[in-house]
């Protein structure tokens, strides 16, 4: 089904961004969710990222992910085209013409990496039925857990990031997506990508300290040295100097779609690295489960519902309580056989 | 004694044989699913992971199942007894097509074999659509079942057991009414989440009703659709005059939705989407003519005695539901990020839904040919 | 210079005496070497030999300003066989502070006598940076500035050769407080064209084969915008590093002597410059050992000692910047492709089912309206085998 994607994000740029805002007016919108109290985090800078992939390497290594070599021959290389049941985080490049200058929109580039954003309000545990999608509510971790879950692939489907992945090349095929290395996280370990990252351009951290280190980026003077934390933001690694960008004005994730734990900042505009621009500053889950609350508060609608239902079915299967005598008198004033 | 009547004759006929074949391929095309993976059959994607198992098997089968809420409705709630004869072929129809809807479903689960941790209180999560849908559908098959009873009682003969259950069976009936009218509106719900990913022509908090009532409107078409069928393929007497009325009722309901659905693009400023040269544009169109097509047919109170213009309006109107719900749900729907995604059913996957339908009415002619399905005048 | 190749052919034989002990197939071995460095056929090796030949040496003065002799040794150091002496005598060296038999005022003497005799044929060479602060006092050459030496020998000179980094860009003096004003040649001589061949030292072989181009062809090499030969300095060492491959992969050493690094892996994060850095190192290495004879190749990350504003510039710790190359190939767009569309087969499947379906269809309305004219009260004609 060719759909062609650009022009329907100029249209929704336009519409469903407008629309949604519009009518949660009106809604029945249930409370944004917050961000909780210790929420760890990453702050992406494209500008900083070089493209050498190691994070996806270590990626694969941290979580014993087989490596995806489409169209090759020989399996060679590790080329993913996009996340996957058997990959959590890909590098991606956008690039305009001639390509030559870096964190340029015209004849540039720019690296993107995508993985799970850990949002506040996650769309996946709002819509799994069976818990297989939990935010943690300490760190605010997205986690998936296979061992209940019953494959329906609603998460997939609903993800305004299209993260969870699923195994559709395995019979017994699971959803994947990125944990945050939370198994790693509980060993003191700070998550893969950004263990190893060179630059410093994927920084693990708490939320908040993040969101100071993103403004004091914001802050820079484009083109001057300054010195970008590695590793976890306040870990003591020496830190990678580099110049500053010239960065747009904007953090993605501190307000999209009610906030994620992952945060984008850089040079080239967001919809152009692929990620939703002009999306509400609230969560879809509020307006769904708002509707779903509305309707179904202590489930007192059906129950109403229910009973009346009850009474007058039960009044008018009376009134013509056996069915074989009804039907012979409605067959009487039939207009044919 | 009931002038329900199984209408007998030969069961091994040739269509039935060719049925039963396309069932045969849709076994086969199973059984390769269950032993490869989803993958090896089906084109569905990280994009698109949602194919036409969901949307047509599921949304559009449980959809076409709505002919017995749709007249229950009319029969119980507004009670209108004349429309009793169509109530058991009716129910049949919705229990048919709510049965395979829930076998469908276990086909495409990527993880079927932990299907039981939906019933568990450890793990339900009740903020979620799509439990509310999975219990209410799982209820609803039950209760159809239920309802159906007295077709299997009388056919055996078990006149007691009979009577004892129509003492009851009111309550079974109201919650016959009450469940498809919770979970086909939240089929609709469904969608919402998916927030921008569904163009502005299917993306509104109205989805709830619109999908309640396109789904009574399919009910209501149903009914006329199944009667011809019947009467034409199995030499039964047609009730044209009620079939005219519940037209009637049909066409009611179509411009009830068909002013709603357009008020709520109006209102959402919306409808500049659907002049666009896009294939949203042409479903839309294609989509909402489907719906306006028997409204023109059946305006006039004469034509609604015309079998050929009923029939008509009748799959039109089943036409339109459908495409609706792949509007929303397949054509409509453009996945956020990540890639430029494609999906186009495998022709194992249209093979899968045409055996299912095949098995339909492979089950369609063993019921009215042995149970007392169909009216007897 | 333009020898038809015919007439070298014959010059040839006469060859095994003034190449002072080196064979003709080694010489030629030579000559062909430095076409295919420069990127000329094979064939051109002749007029290349022909020029190293010529009896008629072309004189070279070299001047040596703000150096440490690092660009002479590695010049000596060229393993070629008896490269040295092939060197002196291919062409007439006037003037050589470390290699000049004589000294004081007779080597100065000496290069006054040639600069004259020769004015407007010599070759003048330039190694270390020229510093201009406080009139140049800060390194002088017979009680004169270098600087006024340069100006003086650029006047009547064919062309300019500015070897080493210093020469070309300052190098090391003119990184840091630079207290001497040190500049590259480059800078002073600004309506000149200068071929500046930089690194710390540059690789012979890139001046060699800057002068031999000279001399067969009687023109400089093309150069890039910083005036140096592009068939030494147009790619990043990045391109022909034979670690690339672990860069693309994202395997890094991390540490001096860690799992990575033994292993032989890509060493950016110890703060290879090679992104940055444009010569010609990883493909042609250094004296003549064989394979992995270059810093890289060892184990040291680059430094990017030909590279203004990075070698001596930045730490060697720092990571370089990628900002001059297209990014690689192997990397994902934002957007790529996934998922299968329409088939033909699956269309075909489609568009049965549907036909099958429209069919069945038209055949139940056409009925319909046949009874419906016939008003036949539903008695429908028995038309398939059912019942």
């Amino acid at each position: 089904m060719p759909l062609n994607r650009r022009d329907f994000l100029k249209l929704s740029a336009a519409g469903v961004g407008g629309a949604l805002c519009a009518d949660a007016a009106n809604a029945a919108q249930r409370e944004t969710k917050q961000l909780p109290p210790d929420a760890v985090g990453m702050l992406y800078d494209s500008s900083l990222c070089i493209g050498c992939k190691a994070c996806m390497s270590a990626c694969k290594d941290a979580n014993n992910m087989p490596p995806e070599t489409p169209g090759q021959p020989t399996p060679l290389w590790d080329t993913p085209p996009e996340t996957s049941g058997r990959t959590l985080n890909v590098i991606k490049l956008y690039q305009n013409g001639s390509a030559e200058h870096k964190d340029q929109e015209v004849d540039g580039y720019a690296f993107m990496k995508r993985h799970c954003l850990h949002c506040v309000d996650p769309s996946c545990v709002s819509v799994c039925p069976v818990s297989a999608m939990t935010k943690d509510p300490m760190t605010g971790i997205v986690e998936h857990h296979a061992d209940r879950c019953i494959g329906c692939r609603y998460c997939v489907y609903s993800c305004p990031f299209g993260i969870p992945k699923y195994e559709y090349e395995d019979a017994f095929g699971q959803i994947q997506k990125c944990q945050f290395c939370a198994h790693l996280q509980a060993k003191g370990v700070i998550p893969a990508c950004c263990d190893v990252c060179p630059t410093g351009a994927s920084l693990f951290g708490t939320v908040e300290d993040l969101k100071q280190e993103s403004q004091r980026r914001l802050q820079m003077q484009t083109d001057q040295e300054y010195e970008f934390p590695r590793g976890k933001l306040g870990g003591g690694r020496p830190g990678h100097i580099a110049k500053a960008s010239r960065y747009l004005k904007h953090v993605y994730g501190e307000k999209e779609l009610g906030g994620t734990q992952v945060m984008y900042m850089s040079a080239v505009s967001f919809d152009k690295l692929g990620l939703p621009t002009n999306v509400p500053d609230f969560g879809y889950p509020t307006i769904s489960e708002g509707i779903q609350h509305t309707l179904y508060k202590w489930m007192l609608g059906p129950a109403v519902l229910l009973s009346g239902l009850v009474y007058v079915v039960h009044r008018n299967t009376r009134n013509h309580h056996d069915d074989d005598h009804s039907d012979s008198e409605t067959s009487s004033d039939k207009g044919t056989s | 004694m009931s002038t329900h009547a199984p209408i007998g004759g030969k069961l091994f006929t040739r269509p039935f044989y060719f049925f039963l074949l396309l069932f045969m391929i849709a076994l086969a095309i199973l059984a390769t699913r269950f032993i490869f993976g989803l993958g090896s059959v089906t084109n569905l994607n990280d994009g698109y992971p949602w194919g036409i198992w969901i949307v047509i098997d599921v949304m559009i089968g449980t959809a076409f199942g709505c002919a017995g809420y749709a007249v229950a409705l009319l029969v119980y709630l507004f009670n209108r007894g004349e429309y009793h004869p169509l109530v058991r072929s009716a129910l049949m129809a919705g229990m048919f097509g709510y049965t395979l809807a829930g076998m469908a479903v276990m086909f495409d689960l990527g993880r079927y074999w932990q299907f039981y941790t939906l019933m568990m209180p450890g793990y339900v999560q009740y903020n979620s659509v799509m439990l509310e849908v999975a219990w209410c559908v799982m209820a609803y098959i039950v209760v159809l079942w239920i309802e159906f009873l007295p077709t299997f009682l009388e056919r055996f003969g078990l006149k007691n057991l009979r009577q004892k259950l129509s003492k009851v069976l009111f309550i079974i009936i109201a919650l016959g009414i009450l469940l498809p009218t919770m979970h086909q509106s939240s089929l609709g719900t469904m969608a919402v989440v998916a927030g921008h990913q569904i163009s502005p022509l299917w993306q509104t908090q109205l989805l709830p009703p619109l999908f309640l009532i396109s789904a009574l409107l399919m009910g209501y078409a149903l009914v006329p659709f199944e009667a011809i069928l019947a009467s034409m393929g199995l030499r039964q007497p047609m009730e044209t005059s009620l079939l005219a009325k519940i037209s009637g009722v049909a066409l009611a309901v179509t411009i009830f939705y068909l002013v709603l659905r357009f008020a709520d693009l109006l209102w959402r400023g919306a409808l500049g989407f659907a002049f666009e040269s896009n294939l949203d544009a042409l479903m839309f169109w294609v989509e909402n003519l489907l719906f306006i097509v028997p409204v023109v047919l059946l305006a006039q109170r004469s034509s609604r005695t015309n079998p050929a213009l009923i029939f008509i309006s009748a799959v039109s109107l089943l036409l339109a539901g459908s495409i609706y719900r792949i509007n929303t749900y397949i054509i409509g729907y453009h996945p956020a990020a990540g890639g430029t995604w494609h999906y186009f059913p495998s022709v194992a996957e249209i093979m899968l839904t045409v055996g299912i339908f095949s098995f339909e009415v492979i089950l369609y002619l063993i019921f009215v040919k042995t149970l007392p399905v169909l009216h007897r005048a | 210079m333009a020898i038809s190749i015919k007439e070298s052919d014959t010059h040839l034989d006469g060859f095994v005496g003034t190449l002072g002990g080196v064979s003709r197939r080694e010489f030629m071995k030579f000559c062909t070497g430095v076409a295919a460095t420069i990127g000329l056929p094979a064939g051109m090796s002749w007029q290349i030999a022909a020029a190293a030949s010529n009896p008629q040496r072309p004189p070279v003065i070299w001047l040596s300003a703000q150096e440490c002799t690092g660009c002479t040794e590695s010049l000596l150091r060229s393993t070629h066989p008896t490269l040295e002496q092939l060197i002196l005598d291919a062409i007439s060296l006037d003037y050589h502070e470390t290699l000049s038999a004589g000294a004081g005022h007779q080597a100065e003497a000496h290069k006054q006598q040639s600069m004259q005799q020769n004015k407007g044929k010599y070759v003048l060479v330039v190694d270390g940076s020229i510093p201009v602060k406080d009139g140049g006092i800060y390194c002088k050459v017979a009680d004169r500035p270098i600087l006024d030496h340069l100006l003086e020998a650029a006047e009547g000179a064919a062309a300019i050769i500015a070897i080493g980094s210093c020469a070309s860009w300052g190098g090391i003096p003119s990184s840091g407080p630079n207290p001497t004003g040190a500049t590259g040649v480059a800078e002073i001589l600004k309506d000149k064209t200068i071929v500046n061949i930089p690194g710390c030292p540059p690789n012979p072989y890139n001046f060699l084969t800057t002068v031999l181009h000279f001399l067969a062809f009687n023109r400089l090499p093309e150069l890039d915008a910083k005036g140096r030969p592009k068939f030494a300095y147009n790619r990043l060492i990045h391109e022909n590093c034979e670690r690339r491959p672990h860069f693309d992969a994202g395997r890094f050493a991390i540490t001096f002597g860690d799992e990575g690094h033994r292993k032989g892996w890509c060493l950016y994060k110890l703060g290879c410059k090679g992104p940055e850095t444009y010569a010609n190192c990883p493909a042609i290495l250094f004296g003549d050992v064989g394979p992995g004879a270059w810093p890289v190749g060892t184990g040291h990350p680059c430094f990017g000692c030909s590279e203004q504003g990075v070698g001596f510039t930045k730490g060697v710790h720092q990571l370089a910047e990628l900002e001059t190359i297209k990014p690689s190939a192997t990397h994902v767009d934002i957007a790529e492709d996934i998922g299968v569309g329409v088939t033909p087969a699956a269309a075909a499947t489609a568009l049965a089912v549907a036909g099958a379906a429209a069919g069945a269809g038209g055949v139940v309305v056409n009925r319909l309206m046949q009874n419906n004219g016939n008003e036949t009260d539903n008695d429908l004609e028995p038309h398939d085998r059912e019942g």
